[in-house]
């Protein structure tokens, strides 16, 4: 038996994007650049496109900039707002538990003369909203925070944000960085208070290569990539036609019956929370979950599709590669290792300690995992487990 | 406008009666280095000198030169022009063409080195010399050029063959003996820096070498096991193709961690991966081991560690690093071009169960006492690994 839990690292593209994008490479193949019929053909899939995705945010369709992935995207948010708004402002905000692709833009801004202000976390991962207030001043010309954290799923309270940001500065840049959000949760940033947020095609059964930014109408950003002047501007390059094409249907698809899907994941999640939970002895605790574990916790309701756990004793690497022996495939929560140890910043932000750092597991759920898959993992770990606890590092 | 080269090599001159085993392994060396450049050669031997020529049209110079100086018993290669003969107002005109070709700076001193190996040639040595230096001298005088005997910026060699060489440019191999002149041995490849770099300086002296990588899954990973594949085909640029036996190690780590003392595990460990390079080197027909140790650089590696671990040994283990600083090893290792995998970041099987204070000063009673414990429980083990042993050829 095989069983991918590692859907937020990347999610197999289904049949009906590969369908979409094969359709655009041999039919429509034109360059939507050019004048003639093959061009205008492929910019109205373009429009389509634009249309599709539009409609799950509820926004406009000018108002999505098609990027080459998240990446791309949380780039441009960051930089992009910077250089478009240093006259107002040198002073950014984001959280400590933000994606490299959001921390190494901060970082270089600051090189260039920026100050940025990395909020703290609590101990599941919600940012401190009181720190967020503390922190704003009229300076303040953007502010970025993720939708639903990679490591652990903490879902922030994105409303919460937007309403403090824009009323202690109407002006300020509300980006978020919603690469494992979208497809999982519904998001309307025009009602949310939400000016830019990143995308990324693969998290969600699309192409890899492809995402957007969502820019709101009259937020001002730079384009960071400059050449013909595509997409009116605002990021040149021919159109990746294809990778839009196929992104817009897996878009589709996973914004219908959403909330079905989001019932089963959590289920899913609480099935495998519960089950992991059971491992080993009654007195001896195996496993300890992170982040929010079950829906009403303090009110916060995690991300239904991540579930973080430290298997204590056990090395996150050495069970990774047990695993995937068994077919079972999951991400290590820190790639530590003897010569190059780089523990994770989410993790140290939520106070965990050195031994869970070192033995934290992700499990990442999609909607085509199966209850059966998780019984496997399940036994599968309780097989492995007492071998493993017995050879550790002394 | 190079389509010949002049291989220069070093100690093979030396060996006498053998010398024509050298040759042919330096030829069979070079022959498999210019496999992966693009172009078609022909490497030839004549009259104890080999000569690389291009027969193909077109062919990467840059890759060429980069193939041949890697190529252990060379000790320069020049790039050569060769011509016809077809009198010596012609041989000038060629030689004049060169120079200019090669030197687009011309203010600079030269002497002209003819030799005359086709006796039947109108003009002895000493006379080419003499007229040929005028000959150039006259071309680029106004340039600059000058002539200096003794101390010459370009030393223009003119050799009388069935063809001529004109030559005047020699750039540096990297010495040593061809692979293949000395017999074989086993390396004992970690994903380290060191190993690759003993592998490398064993393989520089002529020696043959296989590689024996022990894996310990899941404890160590698929990507450290392709780690060390790389680097086997990193060091297969100066070494000839790598047989490389990967052996699963993780049975005997475990029954080890159970049974010895903690700080003596490394010991122990080492001894055992001695003892498994051993069996498969003596089935290959290797006659020695090869490893990085460094005297010093680690617990298990000092000299009292390195005396208790080398006990187990019966063929001789050659350790090249064994003096060498830290640094001295990165530098190679960098120059090699072996540094940049070796720093990947993944646990390799010495590390994973490493204690905290292990025994730096081991004694050999001790270590033998408690080995005792284990030597018929693992017997089993160790047939189960060798039974199946994985080998990949990296080349």
């Amino acid at each position: 038996m095989e069983a991918y839990f590692d859907n937020s690292a990347t999610t197999r593209c289904i049949p009906e994007v590969v369908e979409a994008m094969v359709k655009i490479y041999e039919e429509e193949y034109g360059n939507p650049s050019s004048l003639h019929m093959m061009g205008v053909r492929a910019e109205n899939a373009m429009k389509e496109a634009q249309a599709t995705i539009a409609d799950t945010l509820k926004c406009n369709p000018k108002e999505i900039i098609f990027t080459s992935g998240g990446t791309e995207s949380n780039n441009m948010a960051v930089i992009g707002t910077a250089m478009a708004n240093k006259r107002s402002g040198m002073q950014i905000i984001t959280s400590k538990i933000e994606h490299a692709a959001i921390i190494e833009p901060m970082k270089y801004l600051e090189e260039q003369g920026f100050s940025v202000t990395y909020l703290d976390v609590d101990e599941w991962g919600m940012v401190d909203l009181e720190a967020l207030r503390q922190a704003m001043t009229k300076e303040t010309i953007l502010v970025s925070i993720m939708a639903v954290n990679n490591e652990i799923g903490t879902v922030e309270p994105l409303e919460e944000i937007a309403s403090i940001v824009h009323e202690i500065n109407p002006q300020c840049v509300f980006h978020v960085d919603a690469i494992q959000a979208y497809g999982k949760l519904r998001i309307h940033p025009r009602k949310m208070g939400i000016d830019l947020l990143s995308v990324s095609s693969h998290k969600f059964n699309g192409p890899k290569g492809v995402g957007f930014l969502y820019v709101r109408d009259r937020v001002k950003i730079k384009p960071l990539i400059l050449g013909g002047g595509q997409q009116r501007g605002m990021r040149s390059g021919t159109d990746n036609v294809p990778g839009i094409v196929g992104m817009a249907t897996a878009a589709r698809i996973a914004y219908t019956n959403l909330e079905e899907k989001q019932a089963k994941l959590y289920e899913l999640r609480n099935y495998l929370i519960e089950g992991l939970l059971n491992l080993g002895p009654k007195e001896e605790a195996w496993v300890s979950i992170h982040g929010v574990t079950s829906q009403d916790e303090k009110g916060h309701k995690p991300a239904p599709h991540v579930v973080s756990a430290s298997f204590s004793k056990v090395r996150s690497e050495v069970l990774l590669h047990a695993l995937e022996d068994r077919g079972i495939y999951v991400s290590a929560g820190s790639a530590c290792s003897s010569n190059k140890p780089s523990p994770s910043r989410t993790l140290q932000a939520i106070g965990l300690s050195k031994a869970e750092l070192e033995t934290t597991v992700r499990f990442s759920l999609s909607t085509s995992n199966t209850k059966e898959e998780v019984d496997y993992a399940l036994e599968v770990l309780g097989s492995l487990l007492p071998m493993l606890r017995r050879y550790t590092r002394s | 406008m190079y389509r010949a080269f002049l291989i220069k090599y070093g100690e093979i001159g030396v060996k006498g009666k053998n010398r024509y085993l050298f040759e042919d392994a330096l030829v069979k060396q070079i022959e498999h280095s210019l496999k992966r450049v693009e172009g078609e050669f022909k490497v030839s031997k004549e009259s104890g000198r080999i000569y690389v020529n291009v027969t193909s049209e077109s062919y990467d110079y840059d890759d060429t030169i980069k193939a041949l100086t890697s190529v252990f018993g060379i000790i320069g290669v020049c790039p050569m022009v060769q011509v016809e003969d077809h009198g010596f107002d012609e041989l000038a005109k060629e030689t004049i063409a060169y120079m200019d070709r090669a030197y687009p700076d011309k203010k600079l001193t030269f002497k002209v080195e003819a030799r005359r190996a086709r006796k039947e040639y109108p003009l002895n040595s000493q006379e080419i010399n003499v007229l040929m230096g005028e000959k150039v001298l006259m071309a680029f005088e106004e340039q600059g050029m000058r002539v200096d005997v003794h101390h010459p910026d370009v030393l223009l060699c003119v050799e009388i063959r069935n063809k001529i060489n004109i030559y005047s440019q020699e750039l540096k191999g990297r010495g040593g003996m061809p692979v293949g002149t000395n017999g074989k041995a086993m390396l004992l490849l970690s994903g380290g820096i060191d190993s690759p770099v003993a592998g490398f300086l064993a393989a520089k002296r002529g020696i043959t070498v296989e590689a024996v990588y022990f894996n310990s899954p899941p404890y160590t990973s698929e990507r450290a096991k392709q780690k060390v594949v790389d680097l086997a085909k990193e060091i297969s640029r100066y070494c000839g193709p790598v047989k490389l036996h990967i052996v699963n190690f993780t049975e005997i780590q475990l029954h080890l961690y159970d049974k010895v003392p903690q700080d003596e595990l490394t010991i122990i460990m080492k001894r055992y991966f001695y003892r498994v390079a051993e069996t498969i080197a003596r089935k290959e027909g290797c006659i020695g081991l090869v490893t990085g140790e460094s005297v010093g650089q680690v617990s298990s590696q000092t000299l009292q560690s390195l005396a208790v671990i080398n006990e187990v040994a019966t063929m001789p283990v050659i350790r090249p690093l064994v003096c060498f600083d830290k640094q001295e090893i990165i530098d190679i290792s960098i120059d090699i071009g072996t540094y940049e995998t070796s720093i990947l970041p993944y646990e390799d099987c010495c590390t994973i169960f490493v204690a905290k204070h292990p025994v730096t000063k081991p004694s050999s009673e001790k270590i033998a006492k408690h080995e005792a414990r284990v030597a018929e429980s693992i017997v089993p083990l160790l047939e189960e690994a060798l039974a199946n042993v994985e080998v990949v050829v990296a080349e």
